[in-house]
């Protein structure tokens, strides 16, 4: 018989913790597309280091959104048991990992946001998420600086380069708004002292675009008001293929283990 | 750190070769681990610690353009080392050491 879904509840401490090791996971899992993949053998590893890094970020942050739950749910039930409206990542971090220039753009937007994001949240209330912000904020800071280096190398570089570049960024923009889109979780988790409201990281994370894209020679597209809707559990058309493949075994070996 | 040094000149439309030496901890040499290729000094450095200390291997790391070691040419090894052969004097085992200093 094939492995029930899980439902998580709605309290608004365990959706945002969700949100953030959603992002985690399912970049992760983008990033791991790159193994074998990668331009280089020496590229190809630095993904899947960051891949990694990401999936042990998610896995801390699930044990512990599955802990304020109260169901007994633990991090691999939690990554891969529920259904596709009940993970919470924005809609960027499911799109289908694009060229190397896709990447690299999205990194370096994800690993700045997500720095500015563990940096605030090593002061959270929860004392577990404050410990996984303290070590996730060194990885962050490495995948910021190996991404930024590239987004400076690629637009700043061949005719094709910059012109794949610009085609990332184009389809990227808008994107990233949801990354700053504040709601009604976002306002408890200040009131509780959780984390922050993802909009506060705003101003500070198109600080650090400006500048690497003004050192890359890229413009940065005109502003959208497109606002995806991925942290409501809305997701794109890629988003149930890619369960498809993650969720394969636990549903097909339901508690298998390696 | 100068983006600009000069590295192994490319082999077709491969990036330059660079020689990684990988410090396990503080107070101990520098190690040479092996070689990887980089674009330049920076992205080489990078990619060693992503090649080189995913398994906490490293402290520090240095990175040499590949074509900057001057080797000394295997054929000579004879020439070079083979008369060393026959001094054991030159090691300190050598010598009997009065009582009084014995086990230094």
């Amino acid at each position: 018989m094939p492995q029930q879904s899980i439902r998580v509840g709605d309290s608004a401490q365990v959706r945002y913790l969700l949100r953030l090791a959603d992002s985690c996971l399912i970049l992760s899992q983008r990033l791991g597309e790159w193994c074998g993949h990668g331009p280089i053998l020496e590229e190809d590893l630095a993904l899947t280091n960051m891949a990694l890094d990401l999936v042990g970020q998610a896995r801390g942050l699930l044990t512990r959104a599955g802990q304020l739950d109260g169901k007994g749910h633990d991090e691999d039930q939690l990554a891969f048991l529920r259904e596709e409206r009940h993970y919470y990542n924005p809609v960027l971090m499911e799109l289908p990992r694009g060229d190397f220039a896709f990447t690299q753009v999205r990194n370096f937007a994800v690993a700045t946001w997500l720095e500015l994001l563990w940096q605030r949240l090593q002061s959270s209330i929860d004392a577990e998420v404050a410990a996984i912000a303290a070590k996730a904020v060194k990885e962050a800071r490495y995948q910021q600086q190996h991404a930024a280096d590239w987004v400076v190398r690629l637009g700043d570089g061949t005719a094709q380069s910059k012109a794949r570049m610009e085609a990332a960024l184009s389809t990227l923009w808008p994107f990233f708004n949801e990354l700053f889109a504040d709601d009604a979780v976002d306002a408890a988790a200040v009131q509780s002292g959780l984390g922050p409201a993802w909009s506060e990281l705003q101003s500070e994370w198109q600080q650090a675009m400006d500048a690497v894209l003004d050192e890359a020679g890229l413009a940065q597209p005109k502003p959208s008001a497109y606002v995806s809707a991925g942290r409501q559990g809305v997701h794109s058309e890629h988003m149930g293929h890619m369960l498809a493949e993650m969720q394969y075994l636990q549903r097909a070996y339901p508690g298998g283990v390696w | 750190m100068s983006d600009n040094k000069q590295a192994a000149p490319a082999v077709s439309n491969e990036w330059p070769l660079w020689e990684v030496f990988v410090r396990s901890k503080a107070g101990l040499d520098h190690k040479h681990c092996g070689s990887l290729h980089a674009a330049d000094a920076k992205m080489a450095i990078q990619l060693a610690r992503d090649v080189y200390t995913r398994r906490q291997e490293g402290t520090s790391i240095w990175v040499v353009p590949s074509n900057q070691i001057i080797a000394s040419d295997p054929g000579e090894k004879g020439m070079y080392f083979d008369p060393m052969e026959d001094k054991v004097y030159r090691h300190p085992t050598f010598y009997q050491l009065p009582a009084s200093l014995d086990h230094m």
